[in-house]
């Protein structure tokens, strides 16, 4: 039989709700902390997130939110028939090059194209960035919004105090200027020119590496 | 997931829930937890269980054995609405309702008073040292057994907390972001408070207060700022209820474009019923707040993240 059967086809033509999946909406029931949104043509993370509804009353999802390029927060509520954008991201990635004053230059590993981000988007990952390095950048729109490092990275020390035998300052830790010129605390052991191993979410020295 | 002890703890409060009605001459009910027809609420969306709904309450059975002639009854079951997930909500929870015949909300008030003091001495104090586990009396906790408890009404809670007043919270229908925001911080913070006389509009299933249409008999208890029940003086007025209804149903077809049943046999059963008030107490937020647990998927045997 070609058509089907016309009683068939009115059966089924009730008010159907939008498929938000296929429009590349959220609906207020997927928002949970982590969920990346879209409002007024920027990008945003919720940071946390709270279900609450009063009894007899409306469902109410509070949402505290953290804008991914200028990191401004706000706290917003809204309600279950509020619908959401999803902000057009994308990882690439891409190797770090050099830089030259403020702007730092990468390549697509895949496209080998080149682009450049300002240091005040890079924040303190430049302290822990060094030439060649492998990195995700984060694009909104096709824009470097942000970068995200190797949780270890290995730095060599350009600059340290002599460890001085016999110390008796009782102080377990020194400061040294790692080629990037960052400054950290280490053992009084690591001398210039070693290399160190450095956790980038907190900036801590872990441990000397051996060549 | 409950510890071998909160698992006694939790039997212990069922155990001391239904030694407290039995001894105040409440009947224990059961009711069909798969229902046909169930109250049309627009704000509580029920799961569906094939051509059927879960129970998103008792509530309609159980006014109808009340109207059946059963003065006093209670029941412990299992309710579920659907998408209501969170650090207070669980789409499946236990709700503990009872009814009773020739009292308004304000017996209910003393029922919940009475209710909340014996569970907490029975499993915080002796009750439950037969398992050899007793819920340590924290001060908040032992704050509760501290009488009168708070009273504060709608009006005065919003003149008192809400930078908008109440008329253009309700004309501009941001009172339930009002009330979650600035009021419900502050509510039962030590001993245990009453919120009572909601907004005619927010009726519900409760009765008008007489003389004033502008105000409903129904309250909300809370307990360090979470709510843990809803309770009214009965609507028995069969059109006026059919009315409320009848403007829910309205919304459900306009927000869910869904085609709901008026409870036709509710409807016929409540002009029975003479005064009468009734009450749903969550179960399991009130354990939550008994364990001191900041998580109500902590104060059931498997929450969340343990299905």
């Amino acid at each position: 039989m070609g058509a089907a059967a016309p009683e068939k086809l009115f059966k089924h033509q009730q008010p159907a709700l939008p498929d938000y999946t296929e429009t590349g909406m959220y609906s207020a029931s997927d928002l949970r902390k982590g969920l990346k949104i879209q409002i007024d043509n920027e990008p945003y993370i919720l940071t946390e997130f709270e279900f609450s509804k009063p009894g007899k009353g409306q469902a109410l999802y509070r949402c505290k939110m953290r804008n991914m390029i200028t990191g401004n927060q706000f706290t917003q509520t809204y309600r279950s028939n509020d619908k959401f954008e999803k902000p057009a991201l994308e990882e690439r990635k891409m190797q770090y090059l050099y830089n030259q004053g403020d702007e730092y230059h990468f390549m697509d590993t895949e496209s080998y194209d080149q682009l450049f981000i300002t240091s005040d988007h890079l924040g303190d990952n430049v302290n822990f960035m060094v030439d060649n390095m492998d990195i995700q950048v984060l694009f909104f729109d096709d824009k470097p919004i942000d970068v995200s490092l190797p949780i270890f990275v290995n730095l060599e020390v350009t600059k340290a105090d002599p460890w001085v035998k016999g110390d008796t300052s009782g102080s377990d830790t020194k400061p040294v200027t790692v080629q990037t010129g960052y400054e950290l605390q280490v053992p009084p052991f690591v001398e210039e020119g070693d290399k160190i191993q450095i956790d980038t979410r907190t900036g801590q020295y872990v441990t000397r590496v051996k060549e | 997931m409950l510890t071998c002890g909160e698992l006694h703890l939790r039997a212990a409060l069922f155990r001391a829930i239904r030694g407290h009605f039995v001894s105040q001459q409440f009947l224990e009910v059961d009711t069909p937890i798969r229902q046909s027809v169930i109250i049309p609420e627009a704000n509580i969306v029920p799961l569906r269980a094939e051509e059927e709904f879960l129970q998103t309450s008792p509530e309609l059975y159980m006014k109808r054995l009340l109207a059946s002639g059963s003065p006093k009854i209670f029941q412990l079951c299992r309710c579920f609405r659907k998408e209501e997930m969170g650090r207070r909500h669980l789409q499946e929870f236990t709700m503990l309702e009872w009814y009773r015949q020739g009292g308004d909300y304000l017996d209910l008030m003393e029922d919940c008073c009475r209710l909340v003091r014996y569970c907490i001495e029975e499993i915080c104090t002796t009750g439950s040292r037969r398992d050899g586990e007793l819920i340590p009396l924290r001060e908040k906790t032992g704050a509760a057994l501290a009488i009168p408890w708070q009273k504060v009404t709608v009006a005065d809670a919003f003149a008192r907390w809400s930078p908008l007043e109440l008329e253009r919270c309700l004309a501009e229908d941001l009172f339930d972001e009002m009330l979650v925001e600035h009021v419900e911080p502050h509510l039962g913070v030590d001993v245990p408070c009453f919120l009572y006389d909601y907004p005619g509009s927010m009726a519900s299933l409760a009765r008008k207060k007489e003389g004033d249409d502008g105000v409903a008999e129904r309250f909300e208890l809370y307990w360090q700022g979470i709510e843990l029940a809803n309770g009214f003086s009965e609507l028995t007025d069969t059109d006026e209820q059919r009315r409320r209804f009848e403007g829910e149903l309205a919304v459900i077809r306009r927000q869910r474009g869904e085609e709901w049943t008026m409870p036709e046999r509710f409807l016929q059963d409540l002009g029975q019923l003479q005064e009468c008030a009734g009450i749903a107490f969550g179960v399991d937020r009130f354990f939550m707040l008994l364990l001191a647990k900041d998580d109500i998927n902590d104060a059931v045997p498997f929450g969340r993240d343990d299905l």
